[in-house]
């Protein structure tokens, strides 16, 4: 039976680590790739790497991220963030990559989810989808550009068309929740997870085990990330996967 | 020296594949100089081979064929020379006689057998089939020495390898329905998971390719 899987999203910008694990004495606690070894020594399932990286000049960085924790780690790596070609996706997954996930780009350039299909394979491409529920309550918008840009299209829709152009995930992010840590969306995570066939990782929200067990029960996730819960050591990898555990969802062995 | 040799055609796996193997060699007595080539000779002249793979059957294989001389070499060392082969992923299912993704497509014909589209039973089990599973059915090959049934593995991947001969098998996993995790043929053998994803129980299965004396 397939697990439920833990995955800790690291911020990376310039090749460093801006948001990440700060409660160990790690011997250079922005370089990403120490950040790494920590939670695939922690028994994590996946990484995430979110390049925040401004500039264009800046954007070889993360690629020397990648080989370099390729070297050292042995477990599945997603990458996000600036990916705007097929080419951008191709120098990543050499680099060691497993999995692109693409925002932005995917919403400016809707054949860019089936040429890296096409490529690659769906496996190896996740859409990222940012989403904020609609004042008036009529389901959520998807939103570009980190959150700024205000898209017009309904999360739903946007969702089963990325999966039929090519996409073999969705990371879904509420951006109502991100950071509040009060809990992820489930009823956004239930919407998305009940109009799809793909894996669905959720995002945005989660302050504590409960939370990620939430996601998986109530939201119907099939893995749950998370960022500054992990990081700042409020919770370890292996209570996460404790509490789902005794919540009677299936998890992997550390 | 054992030479170990990756078959580079492209595919997005191959520096892990290599780091993996440099890893569990590590672990091991005995001396090995691991590379990525797709140079018939260096091929022809290696102790093991490794097709790493990874997206759409037809695309992976076009990629093998257009390598002048690749798929001769490897099949002279794995027929000729009863070289250890060890296919991962797509590289595994490429040992199929046909794979019936985006039409039907020619594979090496090593395993008898075809690729198909994976149909759970369980409309709760996604496609892609994504993330940690267990190796059930377990045989006693020596590719699997060490690892417990329930071993953890990293897959994904939306089509498998159904070997017609269920002797070739050698490991199952289960997503809505059981199918091919490993299989091994005399000295050809192919696992559907990444080992070189699977922290230390993928490792552990590198090692023990790397110790086969079929």
């Amino acid at each position: 039976m397939l697990k439920v899987r833990v995955i800790p999203c690291l911020d990376v910008k310039d090749g460093r680590v801006v948001k990440g694990v700060n409660f160990l004495a790690l011997r250079d606690a922005g370089d990403p790739v120490e950040q790494a070894r920590a939670y695939d020594a922690a028994g994590a399932d996946e990484l995430m790497f979110l390049d925040i990286t401004a500039s264009h000049e800046g954007r070889g960085a993360i690629l020397d991220v990648v080989s370099r924790t390729a070297e050292v780690c042995f477990m599945p790596v997603s990458v996000g963030g600036g990916i705007r070609a097929v080419e951008d996706a191709r120098r990543l997954l050499r680099a060691g990559a497993d999995k692109i996930s693409i925002n932005t780009s995917a919403v400016e350039n809707p054949g860019l989810l089936s040429d890296a299909a096409d490529a690659f394979g769906s496996q190896c491409v996740v859409v990222a989808i940012d989403a904020k529920a609609r004042p008036d309550g009529s389901g959520w918008e998807v939103f570009t550009y980190g959150g700024r840009k205000a898209t017009g299209l309904d999360v739903i829709d946007y969702a089963v068309s990325a999966v039929k152009r090519g996409a073999g995930e969705i990371l879904l992010t509420s951006m109502d929740r991100d950071g509040a840590k009060n809990g992820y969306d489930t009823a956004l995570l239930r919407a998305i997870t009940g109009a799809v066939n793909v894996p669905v990782i959720a995002s945005g929200g989660a302050g504590s085990c409960a939370d990620l067990v939430a996601g998986v029960r109530d939201g119907g996730a099939d893995a749950v990330l998370a960022a500054s819960i992990f990081h700042f050591g409020e919770v370890s990898i292996g209570e996460a996967k404790a509490a789902m555990r005794a919540a009677g969802l299936p998890v992997r062995p550390i | 020296m054992q030479k170990i040799v990756l078959i580079d055609y492209g595919s997005g796996n191959l520096r892990s594949a290599q780091k993996a193997l440099v890893a569990a060699a590590a672990s091991l007595d005995g001396s090995f100089d691991i590379c990525a080539s797709d140079d018939p000779e260096v091929i022809a002249a290696a102790d093991r081979l490794v097709l790493p793979g990874v997206g759409a059957f037809a695309a992976c294989m076009r990629a093998l064929g257009e390598r002048t001389g690749v798929i001769e070499a490897m099949t002279e060392a794995v027929q000729q020379g009863a070289k250890p082969f060890l296919g991962v992923c797509v590289g595994m299912q490429l040992l199929a006689e046909r794979g019936l993704e985006f039409g039907q497509t020619q594979g090496l014909g090593w395993v008898s057998g075809e690729v198909r589209p994976l149909t759970p039973s369980d409309p709760h089990c996604k496609i892609p089939h994504m993330g940690w599973n267990a190796l059930e059915e377990m045989t006693d090959h020596p590719l699997l020495r060490g690892l417990e049934v329930g071993a953890h593995m990293y897959f994904t991947h939306s089509y498998a390898l159904f070997p017609s001969d269920p002797a070739d098998v050698v490991a199952q996993v289960d997503h809505g329905g059981r199918f091919t995790a490993a299989v091994a043929k005399a000295n050809v053998a192919g696992v559907q998971f990444h080992p070189e994803k699977s922290q230390s129980a993928g490792l552990r299965l590198l090692a023990n390719f790397l110790e086969w004396r079929p």
